[in-house]
């Protein structure tokens, strides 16, 4: 497995040597984005089982309040990154201790993230203070102080780093007792309280960690695109987005998101290269491979690889 | 030495009074068998001990420790842990992980938890499965899971419901004789069980609960001679052909 990683790794990190399109480089960017998205999703989804349909709540506050935090109170955009995915992170605690607490699961939980990611975006929507209808716009200033590149790049570079990073900490989260305690709530809570463990406390971790790493991609997306509006930030596409990634790859397995990712990228392209760029076009090709996955490879593209036993390498 | 003292335990399920003002101690080394007919109230009586269900009246001591109320993982850190009647595997995860969510408890490093997984299923006979998943398991082998999952706790007193139902003869003799070593390795034992044959060879005490309440107690032999459970268990017998 390990190996696996280092070749994964070589290959993203010699990529844009042989890229010479701004665009594919945009591409890539954009997956890498999709992946690391895709993994916060898979935390909470794929190990523990609870299924979030409004992660966008996690990566608009991680947008916003970097955004605001710049623009507002003009404050430096490291500083800015910082607090806003501890604010991902509380939102995550706030809305697992809430859900939780009155033993939410399945669907209902997936009804309780959703309307929170509503009712945040109607709130950005309707604020001022958040840039309301016209959304938040951060001044360019390119440096590495301000944490934007000239040169695309960088930003290519930024995002295989939180990438490398963030799938570090799921491959250590699987190998550890808290992923084991994740996989025995996902797979029977009820077996799994009898065996000890406090599931309250094993899922406030999980969407608390979630949470964290999905605002880290809304910390990259800001200083990516310098703009977000609610529709963007909290609107259910990202919420879609960050579910269809680790479903199409394989959920609960740690390279899951990011093949999903490289696939639904891929997928896009080829329909508005043959189709043209109709908007929604892409949606709908993923629409049918969504049902396609589903019915043929429950557990995703990974579930093509057989599945070593976990843990024990 | 009692390790387990139910007192006046009442639970009420709407109309149905489930169990009612029942008491029974399961002593220190020994295995304690809770029998009584179909819907007497056995599971729910194990799972208000377990934390599971609140009680409506009484209360439950464990090791002198009034545990009434406290969540079930909790009292599984205590030392206390129970099966299920209706298996409850981790179906995706393999025996080894499944016992080693059990290991966890006590042992937080993976690669330990592993190892104490592949000891216990050793233990109860489970050791050519370990890298099965859960849900390829038959009956027999999800009975044992369950029971392997719970014996990874190391705990002092454990609750088996119905781990021999639906089980052939020769595994039933297999399991009894697995309970039997857990038992002689210090771990005090309370089971439900239908499988008669199995409680009278197993159990040092028994207890019998009809309609929610307790209305025997005693060894194997008294148990099976008392009017009552005969009653019971086969209805009363007519007087006058």
């Amino acid at each position: 497995m390990k190996k696996i990683f280092l070749i994964i790794c070589i290959f993203f990190l010699v990529l844009p040597l042989f890229i010479t399109s701004r665009f594919w480089l945009g591409f890539w960017t954009t997956t890498l984005f999709f992946a690391l998205l895709g993994q916060s999703w898979n935390i909470l989804g794929g190990y523990g089982g609870q299924v979030s349909f409004g992660h966008a709540v996690f990566f608009g506050t991680g947008a916003y309040v970097s955004a605001v935090l710049q623009v507002r109170f003009g404050l430096d955009a490291w500083t800015s990154a910082a607090i806003a995915v501890a604010a991902g992170a509380l939102v995550g605690a706030f809305i697992g201790a809430l859900s939780f607490r009155y033993g939410l699961r399945g669907s209902y939980f997936a009804l309780v993230t959703l309307a929170f990611a509503e009712v945040f975006r109607v709130l950005v929507n309707a604020w001022d203070f958040t840039g309301s209808g016209f959304g938040m716009l951060v001044p360019m200033k390119p440096g590495a102080a301000s944490l934007q590149f000239a040169d695309r790049t960088w930003f290519y570079y930024a995002i295989l780093l939180l990438v490398v990073l963030a799938y570090a900490i799921t491959w250590r989260v699987e190998r550890s007792r808290f992923g084991a305690y994740l996989l025995a709530i996902r797979e029977n809570e009820d077996a799994a309280r009898a065996l000890g463990i406090n599931a309250f406390r094993i899922k406030l971790a999980a969407i608390t960690l979630s949470g964290a790493m999905a605002a880290v991609a809304g910390v990259f997306y800001i200083q990516y695109y310098l703009f977000v509006d609610s529709h963007v930030g909290y609107g259910p596409a990202m919420s879609v987005n960050a579910l269809l990634a680790p479903l199409i790859g394989g959920a609960g397995t740690v390279l899951g998101p990011l093949i999903g990712a490289i696939a639904l990228g891929s997928l896009a392209e080829l329909t508005s290269a043959l189709l043209g760029k109709q908007p929604g076009v892409n949606l709908l090709a993923y629409g049918v491979l969504l049902l396609v996955i589903l019915r043929f490879l429950p557990n995703g593209l990974m579930g093509l690889l057989k599945r070593a036993p976990r843990g024990s390498s | 030495m009692a390790v387990l003292e139910v007192s006046n335990i009442s639970k009420r399920f709407g109309g149905l009074l489930a169990v009612s003002e029942a008491s029974l101690e399961a002593q220190a080394g020994r295995i304690t068998a809770l029998i009584g007919p179909n819907g007497a109230g056995k599971t729910t009586l194990f799972a208000i001990i377990a934390g599971f269900l609140p009680a409506d009246a009484g209360s439950v001591r464990f090791d002198g420790r009034e545990i009434t109320g406290m969540a079930p993982h909790r009292i599984c850190g205590l030392g206390l842990v129970r099966t299920f009647q209706i298996v409850q595997p981790f179906g995706a995860l393999s025996v080894r992980e499944n016992i080693a969510v059990g290991a966890h408890l006590h042992q937080r490093a993976r690669g330990r938890a592993l190892e104490a997984a592949e000891k216990v299923a050793r233990q109860v006979g489970m050791e050519a499965q370990l890298d099965k998943p859960a849900q390829g398991l038959t009956i027999a082998g999800r009975k044992r899971l369950e029971l392997a999952r719970a014996l990874a706790t190391q705990p002092r007193l454990l609750l088996l419901d119905e781990v021999m139902a639906g089980l052939t003869p020769t595994e039933v003799n297999e399991i009894v004789a697995v309970i039997k070593s857990i038992r002689d390795a210090g771990v005090t034992v309370l089971l439900i069980e239908h499988v008669m044959q199995a409680v009278m060879s197993l159990s040092d005490d028994i207890y019998v609960l009809n309609q929610g309440r307790i209305i025997a107690h005693g060894g194997p032999r008294d148990i099976a001679a008392d009017p009552q459970v005969v009653e019971a268990y086969l209805g009363r017998r007519k007087v006058h052909a």
